[in-house]
């Protein structure tokens, strides 16, 4: 059989979304010979759509179906909608990442044995390693073409680089570059090296920067194994009596629901959808959702220690002007219980346009102390803080019966307090960051509150035990044997470093073995 | 506490400001339009009264002040709620908004003649819904303006110029 596949066709591996996770495990399984459909929400948007204009872009790709929120984080005070900020597309999240393609510190595959008990916090180890992990991190720098890997060079740094760098340097940093990027530093694998345009976040114009949605997807669909249907958005999985997966119901671009039957199903919707489509796929036979016998589905979520620090200078920098993320300081990365904290961060370049510095950089603020900085936008600076942040089983992803989406289904409640050690590292960061902008010479510093969440990890957790976790080494679920999860929120801990190229290296050790074991039979 | 009892500081402004509100109320207002005091912009009006959608712009540029924008890009931040279906939420609004401004000065808001004194009686208001409405929707009503763009220094699109590679992504020259 070659795609398209029938809706009847119960051979086919049905996978749920198409970024970093589900587009490459669509791909992967793909050339091994696999048929997959895969179910796309969104839309398929490619470089040429792609538009130089944050509000504009946002409209175009981002993930704006309706979502609730609460706890104590500032986002459900200032974006109360918006959780979030991630692509329904062709290509998922992947085309508004950054790049950075940072592979975890073996230390942080075992968080619990590491940092031992944390109070409130509800870490884990990891059931595998970094030695585990490293042929597949190679795989997957390879399929991403990150530089400082495999004989490339790192990208040039920028003006909003070079502050960064030289406050690092004067303040003693040694681990300080452009980064381990996804973007062409010259080109290759027929994509075009980065013409340091800026705009990375509105999807790459260029081509440079590695995104499922032009690389994996038309890759995999030139197989003849692999057929996308976009604005495919799913309501629910179904199962057989023996409590196997059969196949998944989804309303298609009219809105009729369509069903397509399946050998397996691969879940990769983000962390908040992935967890949202087992809740919403409860059954008689599974009245707490799908592969929820240990009332884990939706726990565990994480979105990094986050935040920002911008700075004014005397003189312009055009922060906006190159590659928005390629700089990095990495010596705050390590593990080091003496600043009052487990776990640690990087700090990495940063810059927003105009529209969205308005925005994000001290929302709801007004009158002259803001807009005295915003006058001062040529001459900033920018920063961003990525930390390890702590699991607490009460940070989750539930239904939310009071609000329904354009399909009338339940939509995601996504609630978070902050873990008194996010609460540390992110004050020893902005200490730290705003050093560093000190260091040469800025005359006002900003410690930047935490955007709508990129990375949105851990609400299906990897666990050695079923009772603490929703999925095994694998991805594959303790409850159902044909059903994986393939996306970020499979993360036990979620580390220090940027999650895609994990995502990525994960997915394509998962075709691995999904293909060796439809192989052997055992699925 | 008392709304009848009025501070020192804003008797003497008071008194200082008696017979001048035509030259502090800065606006221009005629039946159907209004202008800028210095003839820079003017507008017609669809539906609010003049005297509220002057005020209303006022009331933007005291929440996002930047002294080296013209009053034509508050009018046009705030130009969408001048129609029918708007026009009782916004009187409303300004009214409240100017009640609060006479009980706090004894003067109506546009008439205030220090940003700080227009700014405390935002300040009182700032958690009122209507404030709330008016400033988020200036995020993007002023700041997405691409005309404001250069005043800031901010170069907007650049792909159809090719990006910077060629043109000064790495130019700062001030720094080591």
């Amino acid at each position: 059989m070659t795609a398209p596949f029938d809706h009847n066709d119960d051979s086919v591996v049905v996978i749920i979304g198409t970024g970093a996770g589900g587009g490459v495990l669509a791909n992967e399984l793909a050339q091994k010979g696999v048929s997959v459909v895969a179910l796309e929400a969104g839309g398929r948007y490619l470089p040429e759509d792609y538009i130089n204009d944050e509000w504009e872009s946002f409209g175009q790709l981002a993930w704006l179906d309706p979502r609730t929120t609460s706890g104590d984080w500032r986002v459900a005070k200032d974006f109360s909608g918006l959780p979030a900020w991630i692509v329904k597309a062709v290509g998922g999240t992947t085309t508004h990442w950054a790049g950075a393609s940072i592979r975890f510190q073996d230390h942080e595959w075992k968080a619990r044995t590491t940092y031992g008990e944390v109070e409130g916090a509800s870490l884990l180890d990891w059931p595998i390693d970094g030695t585990e992990m490293a042929p597949w991190y190679d795989l997957a720098e390879k399929k991403l073409n990150v530089t400082r890997t495999n004989g490339n060079p790192g990208l040039p740094g920028n003006n909003n680089y070079k502050v960064f760098e030289a406050g690092a340097k004067k303040l003693g940093y040694t681990e300080v570059h452009t980064g381990r990027m996804a973007i062409n530093s010259r080109d290759d694998q027929d994509r075009l090296m980065c013409q340091q345009t800026g705009f990375c976040f509105q999807g790459c114009k260029w081509g440079a920067k590695w995104s499922s949605a032009y690389t994996d997807i038309p890759e995999g669909e030139a197989t003849g194994n692999l057929e996308v249907r976009e604005k495919a958005h799913v309501a629910r999985i179904l199962h057989n009596e023996a409590g196997k997966v059969t196949g998944v119901e989804y309303f298609d671009e009219n809105g009729d629901l369509q069903m397509q039957k399946a050998r397996i199903v691969c879940v990769a919707g983000n962390s908040f959808e992935s967890p949202r489509m087992l809740l919403n796929s409860a059954s008689n036979m599974f009245p707490n959702g799908l592969a929820n016998s240990s009332d884990q589905v939706g726990r565990n979520y994480m979105r990094h220690m986050t935040g920002s620090v911008y700075a004014v200078f005397e003189q312009p920098v055009k922060m906006w002007r190159g590659t928005t993320m390629a700089g990095i300081i990495q010596d705050e990365s390590k593990h080091d219980p003496s600043r009052g904290f487990v776990g640690g961060y990087e700090l990495e370049t940063l810059s927003l346009g105009l529209p969205f510095m308005a925005a994000f950089l001290d929302p709801g603020a007004w009158g002259r102390e803001f807009t005295s900085a915003l006058d001062q936008y040529e001459n900033m600076a920018g920063m961003w803080i990525v930390g390890e942040d702590m699991p607490q089983s009460t940070n989750r992803v539930t239904l939310n019966t009071e609000v329904k989406d354009q399909y009338g289904l339940p939509v995601a409640n996504v609630h978070f307090d902050d873990h008194p050690n996010d609460i540390a590292m992110r004050n020893h960061a902005y200490e730290r960051g705003a050093a560093v902008y000190d260091a040469v010479g800025a005359t006002r510093t900003f410690p930047t509150p935490p955007y709508p969440s990129t990375h949105n990890l851990g609400t299906n957790r990897m666990s050695e035990n079923p009772e603490d976790g929703v999925v095994n080494k694998w991805g594959q679920t303790h409850d159902i044997e044909n059903l994986f999860i393939s996306d970020g929120s499979q993360f036990t801990t979620g580390a220090a470093e940027n999650p895609t190229l994990t995502i990525v290296a994960l997915a394509i050790r998962q075709a691995d073995h999904i293909a060796r074991e439809m192989s052997a039979g055992n699925l | 506490m008392s709304t009848k009892t009025k501070s020192p500081r804003s008797m003497t402004r008071r008194d200082l400001l008696k017979g001048a509100t035509t030259a502090v109320g800065a606006f221009v207002c005629g039946a159907t339009y209004v202008a800028g005091p210095n003839a820079a912009w003017a507008t017609e009006m669809d539906a609010l009264k003049p005297e509220t959608f002057a005020t209303l712009v006022q009331m933007a540029r005291d929440i996002y002040p930047h002294d080296q924008i013209g009053d034509e890009y508050y009018v046009a931040a705030v130009k969408g709620y001048d129609k029918p279906e708007e026009v009782d939420a916004i009187s409303a609004g300004i009214d409240a908004l100017n009640d609060k401004a006479r009980e706090m000065t004894g003067l109506e808001y546009a008439s205030i003649g220090w940003e700080r004194d227009r700014v405390d009686v935002l300040r009182a208001m700032e958690d009122d819904a209507f404030f709330q409405r008016i400033r988020g929707g200036l995020v993007t009503g002023l700041y997405n303006q691409k005309a404001i763009w250069p005043i800031f220094g901010y170069e907007g699109e650049s792909f159809s110029k090719g990006g910077y590679i060629n043109r000064g992504f790495d130019d700062i020259a001030w720094i080591g």
